[in-house]
């Protein structure tokens, strides 16, 4: 049944301080509001629990893009057509740019927020697992100040996460530092647009004299939270991609995933799809 | 409620909503601008679509208190009086309507991918199109509308 309306507040405050102070003043009171694309699904399905939002769609201090030499700072409200569009993003990250352009269809895409495909916490996410596999940081700002923390970790539990009552995601920092390196997305749907992934896997790889110099390796939709697969990097580096390596890869990666049963998939399928992607991915590195 | 002020199809509102209102809603019953459809209602259908400060968006998941001081574009404004864009044209020439219900969204979505791509391939109208189900044309119709829209 479709919500009640009336019962919803989404404000507009004149200037991000407001937000913040607003924030501070009425811990839990409010939520911030983006480009809605998945609060307003809840809404119009009438399971919107949160009644209170601050409309922070206006505010220009979480928009744009900054580029330095050693990074990529990208506004939390940056949409998914403005990561697909830009330059350096293409160039050096195109696995941000890959899952832009697969989430949802250019309707979505004009609306959707990086910021708010992390705070919306869904373990189906497509961004979040390029962003894992670039490393990236996000700076959470409150009235009291802002801090830079490593997005590895950021995710404690199902849509949970290390974020104060006071506090909102500001920007998202990507290192510049993929020259060289193997790209790797691929997310695993019913459909090429629109769709929610079944498996979605990034990974990043260099390669030195043959063997495995460094990787990264994210994976969505197979675990409450999106996850970085450290131990599997771990059993890869220094290693050559052989028959071998790989096996075993494959086994340890298994363990750091726990995937369900749901209406888009199943446990079973998710894993014999995560062991085939890794493998791709690992087929690839040169 | 709040006031909004909103320009569609460049005619100024002011309008008084509640903020969480979906644009959707706030089209078809305060403005009786009935040519926007609900299809699904959770941005997955594309039946909504309106232009909104020059992009496309569902207007099923957008609430009325982002738009204000928007301009917005709906179906009704996509002809210029009796001159129908040369993608409705098409669309009634090559069979790309049936039901309708699709077909505002299908005709916005095309006329926005030919305003920010003139002449695409195959897959670029693919792409542009992706965002809109619809459940009676089989697509081909709709397709080769939008490519003989591109030869005008």
């Amino acid at each position: 049944m479709r919500a009640f309306i009336p019962d919803y507040q989404l404000i507009t405050p004149a200037s991000l301080a407001e937000a913040l102070a607003l924030l501070k003043n009425e811990p839990n009171v409010w939520k911030p509001f983006a480009g809605g694309t998945d609060l307003m699904v809840l809404l119009e399905a009438g399971k919107l629990p949160h009644h209170n939002y601050i409309n922070i769609w206006g505010l220009g201090e979480l928009h744009g893009i900054e580029v330095s030499s050693t990074h990529v700072t990208l506004g939390a409200l940056i949409t998914y057509t403005e990561v697909q569009a830009h330059p350096i993003l293409r160039s050096e990250f195109p696995m941000l740019c890959q899952a832009a352009s697969e989430t949802g269809g250019l309707a979505i895409q004009n609306r959707g927020t990086l910021g708010g495909n992390i705070i919306n916490a869904s373990p189906a996410a497509d961004s979040p697992p390029a962003l894992l596999a670039y490393d990236a940081e996000i700076e959470l700002i409150s009235s009291g100040g802002s801090r830079w923390v490593p997005y590895h970790g950021f995710h404690t539990g199902y849509k949970q996460m290390q974020l104060g009552a006071d506090e909102l995601l500001a920007r998202i920092r990507l290192p510049r530092n993929t020259e060289g390196a193997t790209h790797y997305y691929r997310k695993v749907g019913t459909r090429k647009a629109q769709a929610i992934s079944k498996v979605c896997l990034a990974a990043t790889g260099r390669m030195n004299n043959g063997t495995i110099d460094d990787t990264r390796i994210a994976l969505g939709s197979v675990a409450p939270i999106v996850v970085r697969c450290v131990q599997t990097e771990n059993v890869l580096r220094g290693q050559k991609p052989d028959a071998e390596t790989i096996a075993s890869a494959c086994d340890i990666l298994l363990r750091e995933v726990s995937p369900i049963d749901d209406i888009r998939s199943t446990a079973g399928y998710r894993l014999q799809v995560t062991k085939n992607l890794l493998t791709d991915f690992l087929m690839r590195l040169h | 409620m709040t006031q909004i002020e909103i320009k569609v199809n460049d005619k100024l509102h002011k309008l008084d909503v509640f903020p969480m209102a979906r644009l959707l809603d706030v089209l078809r019953e305060q403005l009786q601008l009935t040519g926007t459809k609900e299809g699904c209602g959770e941005g997955e259908c594309g039946a909504c679509t309106v232009v909104l400060d020059g992009r496309i968006v569902n207007s099923c998941l957008v609430p009325a208190a982002q738009v204000n001081g928007a301009e917005i574009t709906t179906i009704e404004g996509v002809a210029h009086n009796d001159q129908l864009h040369a993608v409705q044209q098409a669309f009634i020439q090559h069979g790309g309507a049936q039901c309708g219900i699709c077909t505002p969204g299908m005709v916005l979505a095309a006329v926005d991918l030919l305003k920010r791509n003139p002449q695409p391939t195959e897959v670029d109208i693919r792409n542009g199109l992706a965002g809109n189900l619809c459940r009676c044309t089989g697509y081909m119709k709709i397709f080769e509308s939008v490519v003989r829209a591109c030869q005008k």
